[in-house]
């Protein structure tokens, strides 16, 4: 393993992870705040076996996914909140037809146009399966440039290893902010054998990609394998990361950007000896239920977001009313402040 | 005696969904037939559309891949890009090529992505009962165009085939016909032709097929073909686009 | 001489061949099939030439034509 740090946005961590786990197929539309993925990609997907497209919409780049997931790569598209509304059919498609795609949300204000700077208002879309049907994604946010390369990598891993897409949410500011990451250029594993995939059927019988099923019985059938595969992932793949847990009178609760700034609050609320923890949620789907399950119903929960109470749903869904649950959230462009936070804190406390 | 015509190995030995005298199971077996011919059956993928044939690849005896309505070409796209030495193609109705999924289809034209691609005019949706099409006749009565079509409200037949050939990606677009059996010749040729022009890597290839859909039309098969013959192909006339 | 063979269960009674043949050998038959269509009888007395008319038009894939 090669070692070597190099400074990079969050943005281009993600392209470098992609890149460093394989990802041979990447179609894209631009779209602020996320196009230094796209042009990233567009410089470094020159070798031959590569393929870099720039689509006509986002509805041709994560159907051009689906071709290549289909195919067999390691596939990619990124995007920005607008964008990734109009890619939710595809990703329905993608999980009805178990394909392992790697997609990127780096999110901006909405609804609607709404406006390019950073926010969190993309959680329930990520979280619940944006599109229609019973399916779900494997959401992962990094909180850090370091970690945006490093869960690229392991979003292929997943998506590989369980047949399902991978959703990376980050936000503008993630995606802009530029820090130093350690690059671990892993020897490329083969990719995992995709006995299913299409490249002409010799010395086989032909496969079909496919999310139809028509004969009776057939989807119900389907979608309840769908859901023994969304239990294991629930039991194997919840990830956070837990900070001044075991002492806290406040736990604050809070992912990706907005974790660092809540990270920051607790530092100054410790050396002014108030009690104040964090869990720091890294799979958002599947939500890490295991952090919430203290007895003390003394001890208060304060969820923190660039959205007005999102995740704050799967929060009281993890804590079941054993301790009382307080929110602090902005959405729009606001970010909730270190002050804001401190201010709510003690507050509360 | 010898065995002059048969069902082609591509083409699985099963009886189809579709409605009597509809063109689907022509234009099936005709891709079937090209397939064996180019000794290509095993290195070929398709893509089935959303409409009455979104199960062709039931009936297909090679990979296949489903796409969302209109998104053909853009799954396609991604499937030859990275097997370029396969041969991929689409099949897609009026509905899904000219309409959801114009996009689409302009731009991977545009690309001039070495594809081909079966597109069934039938000049009216068959799937969801009948309704207007993009290239459903001025005056033809549909279940959304009751009166029959009419340019003011509805605009007028979409002529996807000739828009495709301003584009320089384009290498080869022709129109055919299943009017009668010698018009199935010439369309399974045109076919052949699109198939050919890939392997040869000449670019996006397009072959537009009228076909019947004598249900939708409220005519029998053969005043469906006659229909073909005496009306459609005035409004799409056939032979060699580009 | 030539002939055909039909795939009477597979038939759905389109009459298309019925149209195309030449030499008016197909006939729609009185009889129901498994699907509960009148299928189509090929007469086998006639004088078949063998020209795949019939089979090229077929949208179902029944019809094996012999020379």
């Amino acid at each position: 393993m090669k070692k070597r740090k190099i400074l990079i946005s969050g943005n281009e961590a993600i392209a470098e992870g992609a890149l460093a786990a394989g990802c041979s197929f990447y179609a894209g539309y631009p779209i602020t705040p996320q196009n230094e993925i796209i042009t990233y990609m567009a410089k470094h997907m020159v070798k031959p076996g590569s393929v870099f497209i720039q689509a006509e919409s986002e509805l041709a780049a994560i159907n051009m996914v689906y071709g290549g997931c289909a195919a067999g790569a390691r596939s990619m598209t990124s995007s920005s909140s607008p964008g990734a509304s109009l890619m939710q059919e595809g990703i329905s498609y993608i999980a009805g037809s178990r394909l392992p795609a790697v997609i990127v949300n780096i999110m901006r204000g909405g609804p609607g146009l709404g406006n390019i700077a950073p926010a969190q208002s993309d959680y329930f879309q990520a979280t619940r399966g944006g599109g229609h049907g019973d399916y779900r994604l494997i959401v992962l946010a990094p909180g850090s440039v370091q970690e945006a390369y490093d869960l690229t990598q392991t979003s292929f891993d997943l998506a590989d290893k369980y047949r399902i897409p991978v959703e990376i949410l980050g936000d503008g500011i993630l995606g802009q902010m530029m820090e130093p990451v350690q690059l671990s250029v892993k020897k490329i594993k083969p990719n995992p054998p995709k006995s299913w995939a299409l490249c002409g059927c010799k010395g086989r019988k032909p496969n079909i990609v496919k999310s139809f099923f028509l004969a009776e019985g057939a989807l119900e059938e389907f979608n309840l394998s769908l859901q023994k595969n969304y239990e294991i992932i629930r039991k194997k793949e919840a990830r956070y990361e837990g900070l001044f847990l075991p002492d806290a009178k406040v736990i604050l609760v809070a992912y990706g950007t907005m974790a660092r700034i809540a990270k920051s609050a607790i530092i100054q609320l410790r050396s002014a000896g108030k009690k104040i923890g964090l869990i720091r949620p890294i799979s958002l789907w599947p939500f890490p239920q295991g952090p919430f399950n203290a007895k003390n119903k003394k001890l208060k929960y304060l969820v923190v977001e660039m959205s007005y109470g999102q995740m704050l749903e799967d929060v009281r869904l993890a804590v079941c009313g054993r301790q009382k649950i307080e929110f602090l959230g902005r959405s729009g462009g606001g970010v909730p402040s270190e002050e804001e936070i401190i201010n709510k804190v003690e507050r509360i406390l | 005696m010898e065995k002059i015509f048969t069902r082609p190995e591509s083409l699985y030995d099963l009886p189809t969904h579709y409605c009597p005298g509809c063109g689907h199971g022509i234009a099936h077996r005709l891709i079937a037939e090209v397939v064996d011919e180019l000794g290509i059956r095993e290195k070929t993928i398709g893509i089935a559309p959303v409409g009455c044939a979104v199960v062709a690849y039931d009936y297909w005896n090679f990979d296949c891949s489903e796409a969302a309505h209109g998104r053909a070409l853009a799954v396609a796209t991604g499937i030859k890009r990275v097997h370029p030495k396969n041969v991929v193609f689409t099949y897609q109705g009026d509905g899904d090529l000219a309409a959801i999924g114009t996009n689409e289809t302009i731009h991977a034209a545009n690309r001039g992505e070495n594809l081909t691609v079966v597109f069934i005019n039938n000049a009216v949706y068959g799937m969801t009962g009948g309704q207007m099409a993009p290239t459903t006749l001025l005056g033809q009565k549909t279940s959304t165009t009751v009166e029959g079509r009419q340019k003011e409200k509805h605009g007028y037949p979409l002529k996807i085939s000739e828009m495709l050939a301003l584009l320089p990606g384009v290498h080869y677009i022709e129109r055919v016909s299943f009017q009668s059996p010698g018009e199935v010749l010439k369309a399974k040729r045109a076919i052949k032709q699109a198939f050919r022009n890939q392997i040869n890597n000449l670019g996006f290839s397009l072959v537009e097929v009228l076909s019947p859909c004598p249900t939708y039309w409220g005519l029998s098969p053969k005043e469906s073909l006659d229909w073909i013959r005496d009306v459609m192909q005035k409004e799409f006339p056939l032979g060699k686009i580009k | 001489m030539a002939k055909i063979v039909i795939n009477q269960d597979r038939c759905k009674g389109c009459l298309l061949c019925v149209s195309f043949c030449p030499k008016g050998l197909i006939k729609k038959s009185a009889k129901l099939n498994k699907k509960g269509l009148n299928f189509v009888e090929f007469d086998l007395n006639g004088e078949c030439i063998g020209c795949m008319q019939c089979a090229i038009i077929c949208p179902d894939c029944c019809i094996e034509v012999y020379k």
